[in-house]
């Protein structure tokens, strides 16, 4: 059996499991809905009281958020395995069945589950994006909705490079993962703002360190007309370069593993 | 202190020292409020450096940023764990053996728990805001001190107020749980509510003009608006003092709801296990 079909027998399992639960799992993608809504109930209000940021308007500053918002739940979906690599896997020891099946740990844990309810957050990123689309006014050709899909892509790479690192370091201590946290959310969080507003520092970072930016800012601003550079449409590579590092890391941390043993 | 209330300020006593021991935690969450605290105040700075007419002053919008991120903790996000596992396991019928009132026995648990976390909490990050960035020369991005000896005094009595409110809102929360049988769907509703009406999310006087009626008198206000406008003295004298009136009354009212349903629902309780 091929990879990508083991991963759909994976996930078309994972599927089965949660549907076993309905009441469950509509309560919880409800809940997820509208605990992240808020973000863009506080954008809304900042923008009823301000009208502008830097230039941008509520429609293009919704459409960023848009992007970040959708590229994160997915990834959160998908990424499941990685997020509680620490306390299943390394832990309990469970680790080792892994390592001792022939098939690479990625694959493995990437279908330990996919996170159904994160639809709830999936659901009000594409909310925030068709208000965005709707209130903006520029035209909207294919190639504008395949520069998004790309920028979707890469932040999806981006926020499962961020897991996989969170993951890694748990080879290492099981104390204080929630500081990926800060990446994760916190990062939904500083994507949905325009750059712009950022100081030199910061934006650096958002860029060269951690590229968030690279996977909201840049694309939606050439969709959006703000620059007229075309590049700057290719810049979520950025992310799967991230997820590169991050993968390269990870194989690290396996070579170093040393099993709890219990 | 007389007999009766001992066991209650025991109580408070003993849940502290156990919320005491997760430094970990506090380090990952102090470095969460940084970047969460930065992120808000810089974005503010942008929106205000365009505006000429503003219902607060920057300074102010600011100081209420860095205050909610020192004291997100005391927030009520979730009722007591403890109170929900005895939910779970059936265990919450040993609750009625004790010789205490439940109410205010899972009152008091609250209480402590929306002390001691947001005390050790909330004192690295003033620091940060308040005295680091200042000689890093973030002036502008600071945290200020109370603007005046009368804003600081009403600042305390307004928190202590906090804390007898938040703790109102956990113990409701944890009658629900009692109630509905889990505490999921309560946690799920009270979360984004909080966000929103509390300021966490934005500072309630920056919200349009038409919601502020709304805003001052819903009970949220005073988890923390209150007194993060009292402390940068963008609410004072008389306006203040109202403001603490409206934390009191909702307390009063909260309990006297809260006393209610437990004690309807610990007449006919329900509990699960075996």
């Amino acid at each position: 059996m091929n990879a990508l079909r083991l991963y759909g027998r994976y996930i078309a399992t994972s599927i089965r499991s949660q549907r076993q639960y309905p009441a469950s799992f509509i309560a919880t993608s409800v809940g997820a809905f509208a605990s992240t809504i808020t973000d863009f109930i506080g954008i809304w209000a900042l923008f009823a009281r301000f009208r502008r940021l830097e230039g941008w308007q509520f429609g293009d500053v919704a459409l960023l958020y848009g992007v970040v918002s959708v590229a994160f739940a997915l990834a959160d979906s998908l990424t499941r395995g990685f997020d509680l690599f620490g306390e299943q896997f390394v832990k309990t020891g469970d680790f080792d069945r892994l390592l001792v099946r022939p098939r690479s740990t990625v694959l493995q844990l990437l279908g330990y589950e996919l996170r159904v309810t994160r639809i709830g957050r999936l659901a009000q990123g594409l909310v925030a994006w068709g208000v965005g689309v709707s209130l903006s006014s520029v035209a909207w050709p294919l190639t504008s909705w395949i520069i998004l899909a790309f920028a979707v892509a890469g932040g999806i790479a981006l926020f499962s490079g961020i897991l996989i690192l969170q993951a890694t370091l748990a080879f290492w201590t099981v104390e204080s993962l929630e500081i990926a946290n800060t990446l994760t959310y916190g990062g939904v969080e500083a994507g949905q703002y325009p750059l712009d507003v950022y100081a030199r520092w910061f934006r650096d970072f958002l860029v060269y360190v951690v590229p968030i930016g690279c996977i909201s800012y840049f694309p939606v601003s050439v969709v959006l007309g703000r620059v007229s550079y075309t590049p700057y449409a290719f810049a979520p590579l950025f992310g799967f370069a991230f997820l590169g590092v991050a993968l390269w890391v990870w194989g690290f941390g396996v070579r170093h593993y040393t099993s709890t043993g219990s | 202190m007389t007999a009766a209330i001992r066991p209650y300020v025991a109580v408070v006593r003993a849940r502290f020292s156990v919320l005491l021991q997760y430094r970990a935690a506090a380090v990952a969450g102090f470095l969460t409020q940084c970047w969460w605290g930065g992120i808000k105040v810089m974005v503010l700075t942008a929106f205000f450096a365009a505006s000429s007419s503003t219902p607060m002053t920057l300074p102010q919008a600011i100081d209420y940023v860095w205050l909610g991120q020192a004291l997100f903790t005391m927030l009520p996000w979730s009722g007591d764990p403890d109170v929900a596992r005895m939910v779970r396991t059936g265990d919450v019928a040993y609750e009625r053996l004790r010789p205490l009132d439940t109410y205010a026995f899972w009152y008091s648990r609250a209480v402590a728990r929306r002390t001691a976390n947001p005390t050790l909490r909330a004192i690295p990050m003033l620091l940060t805001a308040g005295v680091l960035f200042r000689l890093i020369g973030w002036s502008a991005y600071a945290l200020r001190a109370p603007s005046g000896v009368e804003a600081a005094l009403l600042f305390a009595a307004s928190i202590a107020l906090v804390i007898g409110l938040s703790a109102a809102v956990s113990a409701l929360m944890d009658t629900l749980t009692v109630a509905t049988l889990s505490e999921r769907g309560v946690t799920l509703l009270i979360g984004p509510l909080i966000i929103v009406f509390s300021g966490s999310l934005v500072p309630l006087p920056l919200f349009p003009d038409w919601s502020q009626p709304i805003l001052r008198n819903q009970p949220f206000a005073g988890l923390m608006d209150t007194p993060f406008r009292i402390y940068s003295g963008h609410l004072a004298g008389r306006n203040a003092l109202l403001a603490l009136a409206r934390q009191v009354v909702w307390i009063v009212a909260l309990v006297m709801i809260g006393r209610a349903l437990m004690a309807r629902v610990m007449t006919r309780l329900q509990t699960q296990g075996g």
